[in-house]
């Protein structure tokens, strides 16, 4: 029992104890990724240049692929309109790692492409299942969250994305 | 435990206190609960735990400040849900660590999840969904002192079980060293679209030998090496990984070495991708205890070379996972999309076609003398492969657009599982040969509902089955035929409701031609899900990525909470 109050205490104190005094603590992880190119890339160096969606995918994920597909669609338009971009991190382990891509490639994204194949991102980001995607802003905080995904989604994210740019 | 709290909580209050950084750093993590209430249904074998109601939970916490890192994760098993390890059980914590990086130094202390190359020495990974976690509790280090270089060194307990609200680690200790390099960075005169990096790494475990029977290695080396290039739009990579002779329960106290090699292949541009692999495997169970099996205490993972399915009668009924102890196995896949204008004068037509097959090695005999005291049975060689199959998959699949709000995807897959090696269903004989077909149609009815269905069938191939009398009559192998239908509803952003009818309409036995019937309602408010679901559940074999877990048959309601922050 005692364990068990020293035990809520110290989570009460972890969890909440100054998160709650600004809102401005979530905040991406800094993590090394492999892209597409072999090139390794700091998830911390991927809001410099402004806000992004990062959304976490796989390659044996069907509605994963819809909702990137979906947003490839109109890509273009969101970049014209408010100059986001998307980057798409396949959590594929080495059993289907090959086929990112490939899959990449074949449907031509225009996203980065990040590889986390051990998961080291996806779990420091809080990600149980995929699709998980997250609008951060400029100075890297999450500001907008969604998991899962259904067909007009990307509707809700795109208010989203408009509402950061208009700030 | 409270020492682990109280150690990051003062951490905490020291960075904020002194202000070692303007901000107050970072928190993120997840958190997922999920309840069972199972009644007994005797029809499908489910039967009702004692306690009816069970449920597992987990909270993950990561903090960040600066350079600073630490995070934790707690459990609750009360008890866990079916289809987790029985041992799990209790409240405690699972995983907590401290660690510090910047630029040159990355130092962690406590539990560190770890692949090294494509893990075919070594990988410290997690999969919640099926319960499998094999972290390293100890030490890591990360040194980068070059652009380019990077030496990695881990040394621990490897994670076995959570009993009693405490994580039980492996008997035996786990350690490594690798190193990699990415030569464009070290040769300037390298030409940037030839892209070079190499690695290697020597992993090495260590067990007390108190067999009564042999004298056992209490040190097993592993020694890997790999390389990854890149030329214009073509990649290959490749990890060959061996090993020192280990004795263990996988591989019946044999003294054989162990071999492992992967080869991947890819080639793809707009509208093409073609990848090819190939694989071979010998005597390479790798565990940090040599007594144990199935998914405990790995310390290497050998990658499945096939497609992960995801319709429900695809991936869940004969499902492939590497055999350690040897397979040679190929995969190739082609992605092709047709452009607009072709067969659909609006929208491109994907088309995806697959192949992977698998089987046993050849294991020589020649030079080997059966009667000597050296417990070497056989040679095994790099891709020599026999004629016995294992598995087979042949799958292709084509997507049509018809307009804005209506596709349809059709899929056929030919899977074959020879199920007196990879045995799968006490029902089946032979080689398990199935058809499979699909037909997948979405309808986004307007901006926020949407329709969602599947047709599934499944036949299995014919066996000579004789009876008393001596007749030969023919059945169905294993289970007979399938039927599914899901259709699942969505209402975008929040809700979704799903219902799925697998009819086993072709078993063998009359008595057996169920409907597995299961209804979900879910809410979702930005990172917070909510499902319900009830019904019938099949037994069988849950697979996430080529690893698999068997879960039983269940009737009942689940109820899962996640939130992610």
């Amino acid at each position: 029992m005692k364990k068990l109050t020293a035990f809520l205490i110290g989570f009460a104190c972890i969890t909440f104890g100054f998160s709650q005094s600004t809102g401005e603590l979530k905040k991406v992880p800094a993590i090394e990724l492999n892209d597409l190119n072999g090139k390794s890339i700091n998830t911390s160096k991927l809001y410099e240049e402004g806000p992004v969606v990062i959304s976490f995918w796989a390659t044996w994920c069907a509605p994963c692929k819809r909702e990137l597909n979906t947003i490839h669609e109109v890509y273009e338009d969101w970049q014209e309109e408010t100059g986001i971009r998307v980057v798409a991190v396949s959590i594929d382990d080495e059993k289907t790692k090959a086929q990112v891509p490939m899959y990449v490639n074949g449907k031509g994204w225009e996203y980065i492409v990040l590889l986390d194949s051990n998961w080291d991102f996806k779990r420091e980001m809080g990600v149980g299942n995929v699709p998980h995607t997250f609008l951060v802003d400029a100075q890297g905080n999450i500001v907008y969250t969604h998991t899962g995904y259904s067909e007009g989604d990307e509707e809700k994210l795109y208010e989203q994305i408009k509402l950061l740019k208009g700030k | 435990m409270k020492h682990w709290l109280i150690g990051i909580a003062l951490l905490k209050s020291a960075f904020f206190a002194f202000g070692q950084s303007t901000n107050e750093g970072s928190f993120t993590g997840n958190m997922e609960t999920t309840f069972q209430y199972l009644n007994s249904d005797s029809l499908i074998g489910a039967s009702q735990p004692e306690s009816k109601g069970l449920m597992s939970s987990y909270m993950n916490v990561f903090y960040r400040n600066g350079n600073f890192k630490a995070g934790m994760r707690v459990e609750s098993y009360l008890p866990r849900i079916q289809g987790y390890p029985n041992r799990f059980d209790g409240t405690g914590i699972g995983m907590r660590f401290l660690g510090y990086a910047n630029d040159f130094i990355d130092v962690t202390l406590g539990h560190f999840y770890e692949q090294f190359g494509l893990g075919t020495a070594l990988r410290a990974y997690e999969d919640r969904n099926l319960g499998y976690d094999n972290v390293m509790d100890g030490a890591r280090i990360i040194v980068k002192p070059t652009k380019g270089v990077q030496i990695k060194g881990v040394y621990g307990f490897q994670r076995y079980s959570f009993q009693e609200g405490r994580v039980l680690n492996s008997e035996g200790i786990t350690r490594g060293v690798d190193a990699q390099i990415h030569l464009n960075d070290l040769v300037k005169s390298m030409r940037s679209t030839f892209d070079v990096t190499i690695g290697g790494s020597f992993v090495s475990k260590y067990q007390v030998d108190n067999d009564p029977e042999f004298i056992l290695p209490q040190n097993v080396g592993v020694y890997g090496s790999r390389i990854d290039v890149r030329y214009k739009k073509w990649t290959l990579n490749a990890e060959y990984t061996h090993k020192e002779n280990d004795p263990s329960a996988d591989n019946g106290y044999l003294y054989n070495t162990g071999h492992s090699a992967v080869i991947n292949m890819g080639y793809s541009q707009k509208g093409l991708g073609v990848v090819f692999s190939a694989k071979s495997v010998d005597n390479m169970s790798f565990r940090s205890d040599r007594t144990k099996d199935l998914q405990d205490l790995l310390i290497n993972f050998l990658p499945a070379l096939n497609k992960t399915h995801s319709y429900n009668l695809v991936a869940t009924l004969y499902p492939y996972a590497t055999r350690p102890i040897g397979e040679i196995a190929y995969q190739g896949e082609v992605l092709y999309t047709i452009p607009k204008g072709k067969i659909n004068k609006k929208y491109s037509v994907p088309i995806n076609v697959n192949y992977s097959s698998a089987f046993l090695p050849i294991q020589s005999k020649s030079g080997i003398n059966p009667l000597d005291s050296s417990r070497i049975d056989y040679v095994g060689k790099p891709f020599n492969k026999s004629d016995s199959l294992l598995w087979r998959d042949f799958n292709v699949n084509l997507t049509y657009k018809f307009n804005k709000s209506l596709y349809l995807i059709v899929s056929y897959f030919n899977i074959s599982l020879n199920n007196d090696v990879s045995k799968i269903s006490g029902d089946a004989k032979g080689i398990i040969q199935s058809h499979i077909g699909v037909a997948e149609l979405g309808w986004k009815i307007n901006k926020k509902n949407n329709l969602r269905m599947e047709f599934q069938l499944l036949t299995t191939n014919k066996i000579d089955k004789i009876k008393e009398d001596g007749t030969v009559y023919q059945v169905r192998n294993d289970k007979g035929n399938w039927a599914t239908i899901v259709a699942e509803y969505t209402v975008s952003p929040h809700w979704f409701f799903a219902v799925m009818d697998q009819y086993n309409y072709g078993n063998n036995d009359p008595s057996l031609r169920l409907h597995y019937l299961i209804g979900t309602v879910g809410y979702l408010k930005d990172a917070t899900r909510i499902a319900v679901n009830y019904g019938r559940q099949r037994a069988g074999l849950f697979c996430v990525g080529g690893v698999c877990r068997f879960v039983p048959a269940s009737n009942g309601l689940t109820l899962t909470v996640s939130h992610s922050f």
